[in-house]
């Protein structure tokens, strides 16, 4: 049987109408061990307090809008179980982001970095629709089947303390999208995004904490994509500087 | 409604005492400040092998001396540190694809250790 037992939930809130800063609000929940904290939030929600503003989605770790600092670490709320934790839980937006309003947080930063990486496919040569499907081997497919697993929850972006330092840092996340677009074997749009991702801004400003890889819930290793960026950034530039005869 | 969002500041000088992920890494960067003495104390041997036997033996018995010792020792413990917090994270930067499987992680580790081991090896029969 389901064992239950209460908890304290530390969220913290600010109301941008009537807060000057955030401030921390108790709640005691009584929680079921199978639960995660999103559920906890939602007893709050639906219980105690309908004031309180949190986003959350699918409750399956695939929409990636429950990210959460929980006891200080970037975890998503749907994937974070009670029975991983003590009688007292603290809930705080995603760190490095501006609160909007409780855990709601400003994300207008990450979704213009994101887009300004080109992250779709940007075919080597137009062909018609009647010539056919772009084909692909299965070899070529596990080149980088591992970051299309990426859900955009930011929880690299709240681990990375070059980002909460430098908040122009293109970021993990962005990064990775743009390594698995330019290892796909039908694309040919490598150029047009090393210009934003090749910059100081890009993915020099990495220092190779490896914070993201360790808290990304879905194992992208956005850090060793990193990484592969750099090492494949370096070659382009003494081929360029050693060997200009040789085309790219 | 307006908007106003909050901004939470970090510190610039102790943002890594926050969590004990940002303090290994601190750590491992540190570590090149040692790193960066011994090559110092490279570039005095030179200039006290040039200054002739008599300043290269005083040299050489600085280098027995406890203090000496001592910092070999610590450079020592923080180049190991150091090549081991780099060992473990090549297969994240260099990851190897035979077909559609990665090679395994701990055989490119693996790999590294072995070629420090021999090159160790190769650099103690010359020395000896």
């Amino acid at each position: 049987m389901s064992e239950e037992r209460q908890i304290q939930l530390e969220v913290l809130r600010y109301n941008p109408e009537t807060d000057s800063q955030p401030r921390f609000q108790t709640y005691t929940v009584p929680c079921v061990n199978e639960w995660v904290v999103l559920d906890a939030l939602n007893y709050v929600k639906e219980n105690l307090d309908p004031t309180l503003s949190y986003r959350w989605s699918c409750h399956m770790a695939v929409c990636g809008s429950c990210g959460y600092m929980i006891n200080g670490e970037p975890k998503l709320g749907c994937k974070a179980f009670i029975h991983e934790y003590g009688d007292h839980i603290r809930v705080e937006p995603l760190a490095h982001f501006p609160i909007e309003r409780d855990l709601v947080t400003v994300v207008e930063d990450f979704i213009a970095k994101l887009a300004s990486v080109k992250p779709y496919l940007i075919p080597k040569e137009d062909k018609p629709i009647s010539a056919g499907e772009f084909k692909q081997t299965p070899a070529e497919l596990m080149k980088f089947k591992q970051y299309t697993l990426c859900i955009n929850c930011m929880l690299c972006y709240a681990a990375c303390p070059q980002y909460g330092l430098v908040p122009e840092f293109l970021g993990p996340a962005a990064i990775s999208m743009a390594h698995r677009y330019n290892q796909d074997s039908r694309d040919g749009g490598r150029d047009q995004r090393q210009e934003v991702v090749a910059s100081d801004e890009g993915v020099w400003e990495c220092s190779f904490v490896g914070a993201c890889s360790e808290v990304c819930p879905k194992h992208v290793d956005p850090a060793g994509a990193l990484q592969q960026v750099k090492v494949a950034s370096t070659i382009d530039w003494y081929k360029e500087h050693l060997m200009p005869w040789v085309k790219k | 409604m307006s908007r106003k969002p909050y901004i939470r500041e970090i510190s610039k000088t102790r943002w890594f005492l926050r969590q004990p992920r940002y303090m290994r890494y601190m750590a491992r960067e540190v570590t090149c400040i040692f790193i960066f003495a011994y090559t110092f104390l490279l570039i005095v041997a030179l200039a006290r092998l040039s200054q002739g036997p008599d300043a290269f033996q005083e040299f050489l018995n600085a280098l027995r001396s406890p203090l000496g010792v001592l910092f070999n020792l610590a450079v020592l413990i923080a180049a190991v540190y150091h090549s081991m917090s780099w060992f473990n994270v090549t297969p994240q930067a260099m990851p190897i694809q035979q077909g559609e499987e990665f090679v395994p992680g701990s055989i490119i580790v693996g790999a590294h250790y072995g070629a420090w081991a021999v090159i160790s090896l190769i650099i103690l029969f010359l020395g000896v």
